[in-house]
């Protein structure tokens, strides 16, 4: 009788899997054997061999790694004040708050604060630094995506540091261990899960941003997201766009072995 | 587990209230479930006015979507997912439609408005005897400038490489449009394949990234409006739009030539409400209606008994209705086929990535 409760409870989550997860990637594989024509072929993936993609590859990689490092960068230290302040869920709720709001809605924002007219370069000018150009630079666009990120890296951190036992953190204070030390040989590799969730959950997703690249960066940053939006609506050479599916997948796997299954304490 | 079902029971007891609430408000106004009918139609490219009017009128409720580029239409139509009523493509996309069997023909004789289409826009090459599509709008493609930041006149393609307008030019987000301005710009067709052709327009378009702010998409129209840039590439609905807004910008057809385009109307395959079709393209063409919906989107009309309808400095204004003189220097985008289409994008993407 038991037994077969667990299988009916098994039901909903393989169906699941089976259609939206394991069918769909499947189909990805497949459509990338077929050229424009429908004939099979591997010659989309020499074509992703050639230096158009391998640069877009690289650069899409470098600025979700920028985008990454400055979310940790400050999510962390945020991390570690919102757990040590004394309205710990009132400020959580304040860094979630944005998500909730569109993510093109956000975009559209950014692109008033920071066009020639806009406040970011109203304050500019009022400082004294002066009017520059901020929209469709690099530094737009990793600052948006930062923005946009923050909270799936905060969240998991937090978390981490929320469980850390303060005892911990006490004894090694007391066995005369400085700030640094404390933070880097216990606080750190004690909270290293929530870090690794934090980095999977902002740069697997920043690998194929593509709307920002227009909206914020002008299309003067080129993703892998770029390209495939590209070949599966303007040139409806869907072969081509599933390949280069299949390498964003192969790139997150990589992520998540190298992020995921480290031993503890090692770092 | 008790609050969570509560939880669940609200959510359920709210989801069906707005059910019931929209269901109320549509059998109020007339509207029934059975009688709709699906545009898709390119964004803010009808006067919405209208769309109550049609509705108030038949009494059918109108589903309105829009696309933002052929290409994505096409896409959405041949899944067939969305039973879309009625669609309007540009030429290029009817003829390639046409050929892959995605369009009911239209019978002209239940279009009574037809007459009033004007000759020249009828029995063109992309749709012979309009079998298929029955004209919406037509306009080119051109430079719009900012007369504060621009001192010198623009007439041609060519002047956008002067270093005086570094960092000072959108682009609208086309492989078809970039890549044949640039072939343009050295006096080849905006249609031609030859290889030597190409990678000389794509290498030139290089050299003009310096000048280059941004390539976007619709949002060319925000920024222009904001004064983002001194130059936009874009369609003369676009500009004339913007021009009526702000007494600052001017429209050019540039001097080499560019794309003369004609967006259609058309009855997808994935139609169900083909009666309803009907009506609204007949509506459509109607001379006070299409005066009304052409002052609103800003693109020329094909429509001669509307022109006759409306204020004179518009009809007369040879930007946005050229004269045959000008009209002989433009060209109609031909379907170049999905290989020579893909590789006009991969010259797109290289350019885009071509870095300052």
């Amino acid at each position: 009788m038991q037994a077969n409760n667990r299988t009916f409870y098994w039901i909903p989550y393989v169906l699941w899997i089976a259609l939206f997860v394991v069918a769909p990637l499947l189909l990805i594989v497949y459509y990338s054997f077929f050229d424009l024509n429908g004939n099979f072929t591997f010659a989309n993936y020499q074509n992703f061999f050639t230096p158009v993609y391998l640069t877009m590859a690289l650069s899409s990689f470098w600025y979700a790694f920028l985008i990454t490092f400055f979310c940790l960068i400050i999510a962390y230290p945020a991390a570690y004040f919102i757990t040590h302040s004394k309205y710990k869920q009132l400020l959580l709720l304040l860094i979630i708050l944005p998500s909730w709001v569109n993510l093109l809605l956000k975009a559209y924002a950014f692109l008033g604060i920071f066009s020639t007219y806009g406040a970011a370069n109203s304050l500019l000018e009022t400082v004294g630094i002066g009017a520059r150009q901020i929209l469709f630079t690099d530094f737009s666009f990793v600052f948006v995506s930062v923005y946009i990120f923050i909270p799936f890296m905060i969240l998991p951190i937090f978390n981490a540091l929320d469980k850390l036992n303060p005892a911990l953190i006490y004894a090694s204070r007391d066995l005369g261990a400085s700030f640094w030390a404390t933070f880097l040989k216990v606080i750190f590799p004690l909270t290293s899960s929530g870090v690794k969730a934090g980095v999977q959950a902002v740069f697997i997703p920043a690998l194929s941003l593509f709307m920002m690249t227009r909206l914020i960066a002008g299309n003067r940053v080129i993703t892998l997201g770029t390209a495939i939006e590209q070949h599966f609506l303007v040139t409806q050479d869907w072969g081509m766009g599933a390949t280069i599916a299949v390498f964003l997948i192969l790139i997150m796997i990589v992520m998540m072995i190298v992020t995921g299954t480290r031993k503890k304490g090692v770092l | 587990m008790k609050k969570l079902m509560q939880a669940l029971i609200a959510v359920l007891l709210v989801a069906f209230g707005l059910l019931y609430a929209v269901d109320h408000l549509n059998a109020s106004s007339g509207q029934t479930a059975g009688n709709t009918l699906t545009v898709y139609n390119w964004g803010d490219y009808i006067d919405a006015e209208l769309i109550d009017r049609f509705e108030e009128e038949t009494g059918i409720k109108v589903i309105y979507e829009t696309f933002d580029s052929n290409e994505a239409m096409m896409t959405k139509i041949e899944q067939g997912g969305t039973t879309y009523d009625v669609a309007v493509p540009s030429e290029y996309m009817i003829e390639k439609m046409r050929e892959q069997d995605l369009l009911y023909p239209i019978d002209h004789s239940r279009l009574p408005n037809l007459m009033y289409i004007d000759e020249r826009f009828m029995d063109l090459p992309f749709d012979p005897g309009n079998r298929y599509s029955i004209p919406y709008f037509w306009g080119t493609v051109g430079i719009l400038y900012n007369t504060d930041k621009v001192k010198s006149e623009i007439t041609a393609w060519n002047d956008l490489w002067k270093p005086e307008f570094r960092n000072d030019i959108l682009m609208i987000d086309g492989a078809r449009e970039v890549i044949g301005m640039g072939l343009n710009s050295l006096g080849y067709s905006l249609n031609d394949t030859n290889e030597k052709h190409l990678q000389e327009a794509k290498a030139k378009l290089d050299t003009l990234t310096p000048n280059i702010k941004a390539i976007v998409g619709d949002e060319i129209r925000m920024l222009m409006e904001n004064d983002e840039a001194a130059i936009g590439l874009v369609w003369s609905g676009t500009a004339s739009e913007l021009m009526w807004k702000k007494d600052n910008l001017e429209y050019v057809v540039p001097e080499e030539g560019s794309n003369l385009w004609f967006d259609n109307m058309v009855i997808p395959k994935t139609a169900k409400n083909i009666e309803a079709a009907y009506s609204f393209i007949n509506f459509m063409l109607d001379p006070e209606v299409a005066a009304q919906n052409t002052e609103y989107v800003g693109y020329s009309t094909p429509n001669k008994k509307a022109l006759e309808l409306m204020p004179e400095d518009i009809v007369k204004d040879e930007r946005f209705y050229p004269s045959a003189d000008m009209t002989a220097r433009l060209e109609v985008y031909e379907n170049l086929g999905p290989e020579m289409l893909a590789h006009y994008n991969e010259l797109f993407l290289k350019f885009k990535m071509h870095r300052k």
